[in-house]
């Protein structure tokens, strides 16, 4: 099995090395020759992703074959794994995880190669570029990180089993949605760099390109809020994001994504920020190749990387050479990108984007800034130093704060420029809003003043507020005009005016869900905690809550062996669930692992709600008693369900429109100016 | 003080009851400042502790290690609840750590020295792009009009505002 799975790996690489070869030769000339080049460069793509699949395949089914003469599968599976765990075993180590990397990069690159119709040539181009990446990853495979090396010596009758950390449900879809996200940008970068280079005319490869971005950056979402999850729900710290290197890893890129699918709008609409946008694309590729670079080089520590190597000198090298043709086609054919549109107002759509893009930008960098300074840091003092939590929260948050202001504002912006009487007109109910919550907070005795954390707070509370009454005022707006027009109800219009135009009302429910991210997150300083040995009806109290201890105990089974407690949980005299954290000690690795309760209150609480978090810390050793850790997290799970939103926003967004705006006028104008904005 | 001196002999019942309710003043005092002093302490514990990193290698800031039987957080838990209790200001329970543990303990870069650099670049960034975008939006705004194709006329002054107004009624009513 496993030569087959060297051999597949080895045919990967020569098909995209043809691929990349041929299909550059095929585009210096334009002659059938050529084209016929061109389409065999094509087709080994195609055939590179079936090679790709046998050697993923192999990995796979080498798992559940218990194959430990595969030394990849000896290190990440033993014989108990649960068959989900044996599956996630093709993305839970370095290999493993750079050869899921290049089979999503061969999917991508099959379903583009089958669509070259749309626009030969430019295909041509963006394949070419896929290819190139493609031979930088088969060639790690290959020469640096084999997943089919073989074990040395004796056959072992037993895997070393896979990490405890990641025998977690969201372990199976978390890495494949962060990698869709990571490998799906080079779609974009690819068709940017290729318009780049061939000087394309128009916009066109950015409508092209533009389901692909939203769908990568979807991904991209789904894996970076799934990761905080798995930390939240595994790691047993209270916490979901630790501004670990890891994870500002996977942020970063989603943050120059979020600046482009923004500032794109700007060039499709009207022709500016050409070479901005280029850029943008360019960085997040790069960005998304440091991600991995940080999970699996071992170069910074993180909870979050499973793996340590030398293969970092690889991706600096195809950092570095890659940035470099970047720069060197930007360059060449910066007056290709000249924009020639001019800009009327401060007070426009336009500033708008062109702050938001900065306010992302300089988030991405103090997060990019922070990350690597403990090098600079050894490198200029000779000592590292900690960049951790407090830095992360001092100098992000109040950027963040801003562009929260940014987003409640910039929908009622009108492309050009806009009046203040119609800013006072759109903005007066919201403003009033998002104040009136803020005094609620104070009433409700939040002390702003008081402490940093609770100013962030009802900052927080009061953008969130603003932006989430912005998006119901421009529903309500929009939906009245329609309801008005057509006789139909109030939810009905608003629905076909989501219809018409979905990218905008789309994105204005991607805000949503980002207001409703933040205001889980604005809980924090309201945290509780308490930390107690427990026994036979014990109490804690937590708030409203109080947690009773019904008995503690011991299990086994195959894969794990078990100590877990009980918990009634009241509320007053109202018993409301029973919660039984675990802690469990595997069997092939030694390694133990808490697997916390949490429950969410909305059933008590309704907007107010709380996740009730319990770990089971483990047992005094002398008395025998379990030592129990309790939570109370406000608003958390406003997180996860902001989420969900954000995807469905960008599911509507996706969606094509059902009929074009039209707006009847006495006479033909040049320039629609909307009561809110346009998209 | 000067009912526990009162020379009036009718007054001893009078002077028990005052002695009572002074000394049951001085105790619910003495309670609320010590109650203060408790909450005070707990702050700082919570705000100095999670200024340090756990320095078992979990990569998380002291007072969040989770970490049961964890060496290194229990007894740096340990040694700055005494620091604390000592009366130690700030500045030097953290140069205790740091003396102890080494630079990395803290959680954050300090504001002196080179490290200054570490809380400066971003605001720094932050400013530059800000006069950056204010210039490139003054640049823009100063570039000529697009040259319109032949028989377009674009409505200025009072015609303009009258499309404007005819689209704002249209969306908006």
């Amino acid at each position: 099995m496993a030569q087959i799975g060297s051999f597949a790996l080895l045919l990967a690489l020569g098909l995209s090395v043809y691929s990349f070869g041929a299909g550059l030769l095929s585009l210096f000339g334009r002659d059938a020759a050529s084209a016929r080049l061109g389409e065999t460069a094509r087709r080994a793509g195609i055939a590179c992703f079936g090679a790709v699949v046998l050697a993923s395949f192999i990995l796979v089914a080498a798992a559940f074959n218990d194959d430990f003469s595969i030394a990849y599968i000896y290190h990440h599976s033993n014989r108990e794994l649960p068959g989900a765990y044996k599956f996630a075993v093709l993305w839970s180590g370095q290999e493993g995880s750079l050869l899921f990397w290049s089979l999503l990069l061969a999917g991508y690159g099959f379903v583009l190669r089958l669509r070259y119709k749309t626009d030969q040539r430019l295909f041509a181009y963006a394949s070419v570029i896929i290819a190139s990446v493609q031979i930088f990853f088969l060639a790690i495979l290959n020469f640096s990180a084999h997943p089919f090396a073989l074990e040395q010596g004796a056959l072992p009758p037993d895997g070393t089993g896979l990490n405890p950390l990641l025998q977690y449900p969201e372990m199976v879809i978390h890495p494949p949605m962060l990698y869709l996200g990571y490998v799906g940008f080079t779609i974009p970068f690819a068709f940017a760099l290729g318009a780049l280079i061939m000087k394309y005319p128009g916009e066109k490869w950015i409508h092209i390109t533009r389901r692909w971005t939203m769908v990568t950056w979807c991904f991209l979402t789904v894996g970076v809020f799934l990761g905080a999850h798995w930390a939240y729900a595994v790691l047993g710290w209270g916490g979901y994001w630790g501004w670990d290197p890891v994870e500002n890893a996977s942020l970063m890129p989603w943050l120059t994504g979020t600046a482009f699918l923004h500032s794109v709008m700007m060039q499709e609409k009207r022709g500016m920020m050409k070479v901005w946008n280029m850029s943008l694309i360019f960085a997040t590729f790069e960005l998304s190749l440091l991600g991995t670079f940080l999970t699996r080089s071992g170069v910074i520590s993180s909870v979050h990387a499973f793996a340590q190597s030398s293969i970092g000198t690889w991706f600096i090298v195809f950092i570095a050479l890659s940035s470099a043709v970047c720069v060197f086609f930007l360059v060449k054919n910066l007056s290709h990108l000249k924009s020639e549109h001019k800009l009327e107002s401060l007070v426009s759509r336009e500033s708008s984007f062109l702050f938001n893009n900065l306010l992302l930008l300089v988030v991405c960098f103090t997060i990019l800034w922070g990350t690597f300074f403990p090098i600079l840091s050894e490198w200029v003092q000779g000592h590292k130093v900690t960049v951790g939590p407090p830095f992360f929260n001092r100098v992000a948050v109040p950027v963040a704060l801003l562009l929260m202001l940014l987003t409640a504002v910039g929908p009622l912006l009108a492309w050009r420029k806009t009046s203040v009487e119609s800013l006072k007109r759109n903005f007066l109910f919201p403003a009033i809003g998002s104040i009136a919550v803020g005094l609620m907070m104070i009433l409700f005795g939040v002390k702003p003043w008081e402490d940093p954390s609770y100013f962030y707070a009802t900052m927080a509370a009061i953008l969130s507020a603003l932006v989430i009454f912005t998006v119901i005022a421009e529903f309500l707006r929009g939906g009245r005009v329609i309801a008005g027009k057509t006789d139909q109800n109030l939810f009905a219009a608003m629905l076909q005016l989501t219809r018409r135009n979905t990218r905008r009302y789309g994105g204005y429910i991607v805000h949503f869900g980002v207001a409703l991210v933040i205001i889980g997150i604005l809980g924090q300083p309201f945290n509780k905690e308490v930390e107690k040995e427990m026994s036979f009806g014990d109490k804690i109290t937590l708030g409203p809550y109080t947690l009773v201890c019904q008995s503690y105990t011991q299990d086994d089974n195959p894969n794990y062996a078990v100590e877990s407690a009980m918990f009634n949980i009241y509320r007053g005299p109202k018993l409301i669930t029973t919660m039984a954290p675990e802690r469990r000690f595997y069997k092939s690795s030694g390694q133990p692992q808490t697997i916390p309760n949490i429950y969410p209150s909305f059933a008590q609480d309704l907007f107010l709600v709380n996740d009730i978090y319990v770990v089971y810390e483990g047992k005094n050793e002398t008395t025998g008693r379990p030592i129990i850790k309790a939570h109370l997290n406000p608003l958390v799970p406003w997180i996860w369900i902001g989420l969900i939103i954000m995807v469905f926003g960008t599911v509507v967004a996706m969606v094509p429109n059902t009929m074009p705006v039209a707006v009847s006028v006495a006479k033909p104008i040049r320039e629609t100016v909307h009561a809110g904005a346009g998209d | 003080m000067k009912f526990l001196i009162t020379k009036n002999p009718a007054a001893p019942q009078v002077r028990g009851r005052s002695l009572r309710a002074n000394l049951g003043s001085i105790l619910i005092l003495l309670a609320a400042i010590f109650l203060f002093m408790g909450a005070d302490t707990d702050a700082r514990f919570k705000d100095l502790g999670h200024r340090m990193m756990c320095t078992c290698g979990c990569g998380q800031v002291l007072l969040e290690c989770n970490h049961v039987g964890c060496q290194s957080s229990t007894k740096m838990r340990d040694q700055l609840q005494a620091a604390i209790d000592k009366g130690d200001n700030d500045d030097l329970i953290l140069q205790g750590f740091v003396q102890e543990y080494g630079p990395t303990v803290i959680a954050a870069p300090t504001a002196t020295g080179f490290n200054k650099i570490a809380w400066v670049m971003p605001f720094l960034a932050l400013a530059v792009g800000i006069v950056f975008v204010i210039w490139l939006v003054q640049a823009w705004k100063k570039r000529p009009e697009p040259a319109l194709a032949d028989g377009i006329v674009v409505p200025e002054g009072n015609e303009l505002d009258e499309f404007r107004a005819q689209a704002r009624k249209e969306t908006d009513q």
